[in-house]
């Protein structure tokens, strides 16, 4: 036997599952050195950059963090906490953090009702889908900057075409980009615009449920009511679930939308509603060298993310559905 | 998933989805195998008159930009979709107005580089996790799985610090530097198209005398074409359309270095009509539309890819 075909073998048993006799054996035995050499040369580039820009990245951060950190000498004094009680104190970090949920609450549901909805008629419409699919995936193109830049003026309370045509039918539109209650609805309608790569990925589901399930469900009598209740959402739950985990998570970093139709401006005021984590800490970072304060601040939301991540799977896991799942 | 299971070990246990990565399934020619059809006819007027109606609210932005990029500059916000004085010197006039000559050479210097390297980095490590076995590989990556969790803000500020110490912030390479190394999300995509690739391919050629780059290099790279192109034109967008990262290196010195989100950001200030008047709006809106367009032509030819591409991430949970 050659050493490829015993390789091959090795490699076909192992994809057979746990053979109890060779999880004895000891892990040298089971691999080839070059191969093992070859390979780690091939994963070599990211486990650099990972060394470097996430996990260094990461203790440097860490440091900054407990330090006052100076741009112009390099250096970082450490100074205990003093930066993550400084964050308690700073009534414009709660400020920001208090938007950002309160956005993210509003945003994510609506995102994936949305969502949902677009791919389920997009599913329903056979013939065209293609074209349909194409006109509401533009928007998710469109760089964010040409879209702020459009944006800025549909919304304007005053002249805005959004207002205009709430006025046609006879709603008094409300001050947009002004009035604090609704400038983050006025993100959330900007998010929506381009909520299609959310809506591809619930269409990709839709598409995997098996069209016999709908069929013996009708023969039963059930209405579509019921059937979107008792077998598309069961059968698209690990989707939806899926997309509620990375729509949050993009929520509570959401950068550009605030920062081009609020921020753009150092000189202008702006509503205090509308001040986003992200834009403070890019304020903090970047507008007023902050360092020490702004790492402190990046460690307060890395933390908050990982807490509602963990929330949303320990919930997450009682509603999906697993196929095949004999718990 | 088959994390454990090298390239094609045996074909019956890997996961049927991980298989529909290569670009059959989505493709642009059949785009909706048909879900259920609407049979009555009310059901399929609503659903029409549905379908229509978030066609025109979506497309609605992109009219009346194009429409406000004809208009004269008194005439920029009037909301009419057919401009009542056609003003296309705009065109002429934005290239003097603006540097978007130089805003479009550096983004397109910097997005190809950056979509380039990316695509070659990802596809050299996805093949180490997909062809060989080696200790610690499914540690290693489980943790690329795990990085695509974190949060940019944590590493925006040490990531800068690193960019600095080097003296390289105010040009260009902070913006695809770290492309250099791979990325976590290209890489999971990667792995998963090559993990289709029949592993006999490649015994075979080892028995013909292959170097394991060879394999890499001669067999599976020219296999994967679809998937390199999905990664090419994500990060290309990504790049082209990316804002924050040109504020933190660029945002100082000659706007000519700007990149054309940063560039179009600095015009929105400087031509608002915040400040009393209507400054000179017009020119804003000739820009965006001139830099969305590369991206909707992208679209146009790469559509498929896109959809593939993001239909990929929802099978990644």
């Amino acid at each position: 036997m050659t050493a490829v075909e015993d390789r091959a073998t090795a490699a076909v048993k192992e994809g057979e599952g746990k053979n109890p006799k060779q999880s004895r054996l000891k892990p040298r035995d089971k691999y080839n050195k070059r191969e093992a050499m070859a390979g780690y040369l091939f994963v070599a580039p990211w486990v650099i950059g990972f060394l470097v820009f996430t996990l260094g990245a990461m203790v440097y951060s860490l440091v900054i963090s407990f330090s006052d950190y100076d741009l112009a000498t390099d250096t970082a004094i450490p100074n205990g906490g003093a930066n993550y009680a400084e964050l308690f104190e700073d009534p414009r970090v709660m400020l920001a953090l208090g938007n950002t949920l309160f956005y993210a609450i509003m945003a994510v549901p609506l995102e994936i009702a949305f969502a949902l909805f677009l791919a389920m008629l997009l599913n329903r419409v056979g013939k065209g889908a293609g074209f349909f699919r194409t006109i509401y995936y533009l928007p998710k193109m469109t760089p964010s900057v040409a879209a702020a830049s459009v944006f800025l003026l549909l919304l304007n309370g005053n002249f805005g075409a959004i207002n205009r045509a709430l006025a046609a039918i006879g709603i008094q539109g409300p001050q947009w980009l002004t009035d604090p209650n609704w400038v983050k609805p006025s993100i959330v309608l900007m998010t929506l615009w381009s909520v299609s790569g959310t809506m591809i990925i619930f269409l990709a589901a839709l598409k995997n449920v098996p069209r016999d399930l709908y069929e013996v469900a009708s023969l039963d009598g059930a209405g579509k009511v019921r059937q979107f209740f008792n077998i598309t959402i069961p059968m698209i739950s690990g989707t939806i679930f899926f997309n509620v985990l990375v729509l949050t998570i993009a929520a509570l970093q959401v950068f550009d939308q605030a920062f081009l139709l609020f921020w753009r401006n150092q000189t202008n005021a702006s509503p205090d509603a509308s001040l986003f984590y992200a834009v403070y800490l890019f304020q903090q970072a970047f507008r007023s060298f902050n360092f020490g304060f702004a790492a402190a601040m990046a460690w307060l939301i890395f933390v908050i993310i990982m807490i509602i991540t963990l929330i949303q799977v320990k919930f997450g896991n009682r509603f999906v559905y697993y196929e095949g799942d004999k718990r | 998933m088959s994390t454990n299971a090298p390239i094609g070990t045996s074909q019956a246990t890997v996961d049927p989805r991980l298989q529909s990565v290569g670009i059959q399934e989505a493709g642009g020619k059949s785009p909706a195998a048909p879900g259920r059809p609407v049979r009555s006819v009310v059901g399929k007027a609503v659903l029409w008159v549905l379908l229509i109606g978030f066609a025109i609210l979506f497309m609605y932005p992109f009219a009346w930009l194009l429409s406000a990029s004809l208009k004269p500059r008194g005439e920029v916000f009037d909301n009419r979709l057919i401009p009542r004085t056609f003003h296309p010197q705009n065109y002429a006039e934005v290239w003097d107005k603006l540097p978007l000559l130089n805003w479009v050479g550096n983004s397109l210097l910097i997005a190809v580089l950056a979509a380039a390297l990316v695509t070659l980095s990802s596809s050299i490590v996805a093949f180490g996790f997909a062809y060989f076995k080696f200790p610690g590989r499914d540690l290693l990556f489980g943790l690329v799985l795990a990085s695509m969790m974190l949060p940019g803000a944590v590493t925006l500020i040490p990531v800068y610090l690193i960019w600095n110490n080097l003296g390289l912030v105010g040009t260009n390479i902070p913006l695809w530097g770290a492309n250099l190394f791979g990325s976590a999300f290209y890489i999971f995509l990667q792995r998963q198209f090559f993990l289709g690739l029949p592993r006999e391919l490649f015994e075979a050629a080892r028995v013909d005398g292959a170097s394991y780059w060879g394999l890499f290099w001669r067999i599976a790279a020219p296999l994967s074409i679809p998937s390199f192109i999905i990664v090419f034109i994500f990060e290309f967008q990504a790049s082209w359309n990316n804002l924050q990262a040109p504020l933190i290196y660029l945002n100082f010195g000659s706007i000519e270095g700007f990149t054309v989100p940063l560039g179009i950001s600095y015009a929105m200030t400087a031509f608002s009509p915040g400040n009393g008047g209507q400054g000179d709006y017009q020119w804003v809106m000739t820009a965006a539309l001139l830099v969305t367009l590369p991206m909707l032509i992208l679209f146009a030819f790469g559509q498929r890819y896109f959809i593939e591409g993001i239909a990929t991430q929802g099978r990644k949970g």
